[in-house]
């Protein structure tokens, strides 16, 4: 029975790291059609605001919590009004031009802070026991986090007023702007949000994984991966794909070992694009948020 | 006369959503007509076009062209049974030269040789001698849709299915696409959605009308234009 | 294939080539012609991406995968044979075959130009995080170990049939060079025949190439999969020139340089890519060494200055621009004869007049 509470635990965990990874990703894809390809490296940003912070003495819930979405978050806001806003509806240059901020960011950050980690910090919380096993209370804690963001995310859309302007460019621009929406403005916070988030994201995980500069690819491919699973719907496509990827990579992981853990998740996601082109929630849930 | 029947619909329906975009409809059309579809804006006539040249596939009913179930096909398997067509934003080769363009579309079902003289002869046909080597996305709206034109024709086509083929043209144009037409009619079939009411006047003898999907009424263009329904479906008076 | 201007400009490139294939081992030293072979491997990628994307519209952003399995393949195989020989063989073939399998799932799952490029970018990272996790002794096929992130030593091409005569150095640079070679010739005459004009078209529009008649989902599939056979050929080679292949063939880096080569070469012609591709080789080499400026760092802004200002690339710019100084030095003789006959034909009006 431990085992099982035990297991579960890993299961929904990885569930919800997939969540986190991908949401800032899913907001600014299905906000805005940009397929942002520095998302992994927003995500390092974040790691390193946290790890260079607590080093200097700030107080690690403050720095994963309020500064590292914060930093990311302007960080996203100056992206979209010095790039990305040139290139819109054009969405392979965009795919080009953020694959060459990608590597700009993981420049920068090697020639500011070298290729090794600045120091790793360990993950808060210590130790839970379910009966014989232990588990990192953290992890707890991140599952906790990942609800509340989605809860927070679906409140913002959907019961305020920016959310529902938002909403509305995402659908008709060209409405939304006859009706005396600054779409520019819209795109710039939507994008400075999903940068946020990203940066909340990769600063919650950073006691987890560590921080390198080249830590941005290894999320990348999951990110994109639930995303393009998941479709168009941000909270819905984002939550069902992460379930039935996570879900199945746990349960291999637990079978046979993590490498094959990984391999059932990447054929998977494959089955998932081929029978699903526009991923789950381009047949079911269709108009779900 | 009566010849066999080519292209026949049962009972198809496209729906969007929520949105019956073609609403059970049966048509049908005879060997060497020229059947015109009009209706006002939305109301299924490209829908309609798109399900028989294989763009879209219906949510329910049969499109037969010739004994071959075209329902749900793809455009190219469409397009092997002898079908040409032209979309109503005109579907060419912007980077490459009008040669090339109708090159293309003749070398499909012919060999080397062949295919050159029917490019040459097509070229010939639609007065496109002067912009052979032209890059087709520099030339004129008009130009663009002769080009798609001699595409369509250069397969020699015994179906022909066009979309608004006068749509942005002068008035010297579209008589030129009159005559055009009415020579690809002396050898195929033909179904031509358009808006231009004179255009349609001067091509074909009979006429469907479309309304929210459904067939409104089938007739020659007198009767047609006379009838009381059509006025109200395009001026908009009372409910229908 | 006819005598236009566009194959006098490629014949003359292939000339180019032969001469410094059979000249650069006298005249320069071992060692820059052993790095040489590692930038023809990297040209040869190149030749393949400008292949499938400049011409086929095909935008694969992980074209790289198919040139790793090549290395990788070729390596493994001639491990486990003892020579080189079918290796190479089978290192194309299963480069092809990869694409041909991932080729099938995009093109007749109808995935858009966007989510092919994250496609098969995400599947070239999954190569790398996988290959990465394979350093135990459990991880191996047949008798070569995967190596993990230390990789696998890639035993050296010999005669063919002959295992114990492995080629020296300057022979790895021939065969290079001759595969470099070949395969722009094959490339050239490809998009000449009337597969390759299809496949143009289809980059064009592919709706209209699906109304002719086309089944464009074939051709794309074999365009990808004729690109993903000539990255493995560059595979083989590349790991012959480099000795090592390690799972970082695969990773974020080198899979932006081959777009960069595109790019920044031209899309849209064969010979852009192979140009950028040496370029890139030496200028990444050259900022290795001197260790201010980091790769990634001008590599990106490399890229994103191009794809605001640049967009075409180089190569088809400069072509631009001397078409269109051509046609207005031309358009400038027209008008100076229309201006030659008016002078005339008024002078003659005067002299008729005068009388």
């Amino acid at each position: 029975m431990d085992l099982f509470f035990a297991l579960a635990l890993q299961i929904v965990y990885g569930i919800a790291s997939l969540v986190l990874i991908s949401l800032g990703l899913a907001i600014i894809f299905g906000m805005m059609r940009v397929i942002n390809l520095a998302h992994g490296e927003f995500l390092m940003l974040g790691g390193y605001t946290v790890v260079i912070s607590t080093n200097h003495g700030v107080n690690i819930w403050f720095a994963m919590l309020v500064l590292a979405p914060l930093v990311v978050g302007i960080i996203g806001v100056l992206v979209e009004r010095l790039l990305i806003q040139f290139l819109y509806g054009r969405m392979v240059d965009t795919l080009l031009a953020t694959w060459g901020l990608s590597l700009l960011f993981v420049g920068l950050v090697t020639s500011i802070f070298g290729a090794q980690t600045a120091t790793t910090i360990s993950p808060p919380l210590g130790v839970i026991n379910i009966g014989d096993y232990s588990s990192s209370a953290y992890e707890l804690f991140l599952i906790a986090v990942t609800v509340v963001l989605l809860l927070l995310v679906y409140a913002v859309l959907k019961l305020t007023k920016l959310g529902l302007v938002a909403r509305a460019t995402m659908q008709n621009d060209d409405m939304a702007s006859a009706l005396g929406v600054s779409t520019k403005r819209i795109y710039m916070i939507t994008f400075g949000l999903g940068a946020a988030v990203s940066g909340l994201a990769g600063g919650l995980l950073a006691p987890v994984t560590g921080v390198l500069p080249s830590i941005g690819a290894t999320y990348i491919a999951k990110a994109f991966i639930t995303v393009i699973s998941g479709g168009a719907s941000i909270l819905a496509g984002t939550t069902a794909a992460s379930i039935l990827l996570g879900g199945i990579n746990g349960i291999m992981a637990f079978l046979t070992g993590p490498t094959l853990g990984e391999v059932a998740l990447l054929a998977t996601a494959i089955i998932l694009i081929r029978l699903l082109p526009t991923g789950i929630t381009g047949r079911f849930f269709r108009k779900s948020l | 006369m009566n010849s066999e029947i080519v292209v026949e619909t049962r009972n198809l329906s496209m729906h969007f959503g929520g949105v019956k975009a073609v609403d059970r409809v049966n048509f049908n059309l005879r060997e060497h007509e020229l059947r015109c579809l009009i209706g006002p804006n939305g109301a299924g006539k490209s829908t309609f076009f798109k399900c028989l040249t294989g763009q879209l596939a219906p949510t329910s009913g049969d499109v037969v062209i010739r004994d071959f179930n075209g329902t749900g096909r793809l455009p190219h398997q469409i397009a092997r049974l002898g079908v040409g067509i032209k979309t109503q934003v005109p579907s060419v080769f912007d980077g490459l030269s009008v040669n090339e363009n109708i090159w293309l579309a003749a070398r499909r079902w012919h060999g080397a040789a062949r295919a050159r003289s029917l490019t040459d002869q097509t070229i010939e046909r639609l007065k496109l001698g002067d912009i052979r080597s032209d890059l087709v996305g520099l030339l004129a709206h008009g130009q663009r849709q002769w080009v798609e034109l001699g595409m369509v024709v250069a397969a020699e086509p015994w179906l022909v299915l066009l979309d608004e083929p006068a749509a942005g043209m002068t008035h010297d144009e579209v008589e030129r696409t009159v005559e055009i037409i009415r020579e690809i009619n002396q050898q195929a079939t033909m179904i031509v959605v358009e808006h231009d009411m004179q255009f349609i006047r001067m091509i074909s003898s009979k006429v469907t009308v479309f309304h929210e999907g459904r067939i409104l009424i089938e007739d020659t263009m007198d009767v047609v234009t006379a009838d009381p329904r059509v006025r109200e479906v395009y001026l908009g008076h009372g409910t229908s | 294939m006819s005598w236009t201007r566009e194959n006098r400009w490629r014949a003359a490139l292939v000339l180019v080539g032969v001469i410094f294939t059979l000249a650069a081992p006298g005249v320069l030293e071992l060692f820059t012609i052993i790095n040489l072979s590692t930038a023809i491997a990297l040209a040869i990628l190149a030749l393949s991406l400008g292949l499938i994307w400049g011409y086929g519209g095909i935008l694969c952003f992980g074209q790289t995968a198919f040139f790793g399995i090549g290395a990788y393949a070729y390596t493994i195989a001639a491990v486990n044979l003892g020579g080189s020989s079918w290796a190479v063989l089978i290192a194309i073939l299963v480069a092809a075959v990869f694409a041909a399998v991932l080729g099938y799932f995009m093109f007749y799952g109808r995935v858009s130009d966007v989510y092919m490029a994250v496609i098969t970018l995400t599947v070239t990272l999954i190569l790398y995080s996988l290959l990465r996790r394979t350093s135990g002794p459990e991880y191996k096929i047949g008798n070569a170990l995967l190596g993990g992130f230390n990789g696998v030593t890639a035993p050296p091409l010999n005669l063919p049939w002959s295992p114990y005569m492995p080629l020296f150095p300057e022979h790895v640079f021939y065969v290079g060079m001759g595969v470099l070679i070949i395969g722009y010739i094959i490339c050239a005459w490809l998009i000449q025949t009337h597969f390759g004009r299809v496949a143009v078209a289809i980059r064009e529009n592919e709706l209209r190439a699906e109304l002719i008649g086309y089944d464009t989902r074939f051709y794309k599939l074999a365009m990808f999969t004729i690109g993903g056979a000539i990255a493995g050929a560059g595979g083989v080679i590349f790991a012959n020139g480099v000795g090592r292949i390690t799972p970082d063939i695969f990773n974020l880096y080198n899979s932006a340089l081959a777009i960069i080569w595109v790019i920044v070469g031209g899309r849209g012609t064969l010979a852009g890519p192979v140009m950028g591709s040496f370029a890139l080789f030496y200028l990444t080499s050259w900022l290795g060494t001197q260790g201010v400026l980091n790769n990634n760092l001008v590599l990106g802004l490399i890229l994103i200055i191009f794809v605001l200002a640049v967009p075409r690339g180089i190569l088809p710019t400069f072509v631009g621009w001397w078409d269109s100084a051509r046609s207005r030095r031309a358009m400038q003789r027209r008008e100076l004869k229309v201006r030659r006959r008016r002078s005339r034909r008024s002078s003659e009006l005067q002299e008729a007049a005068d009388e």
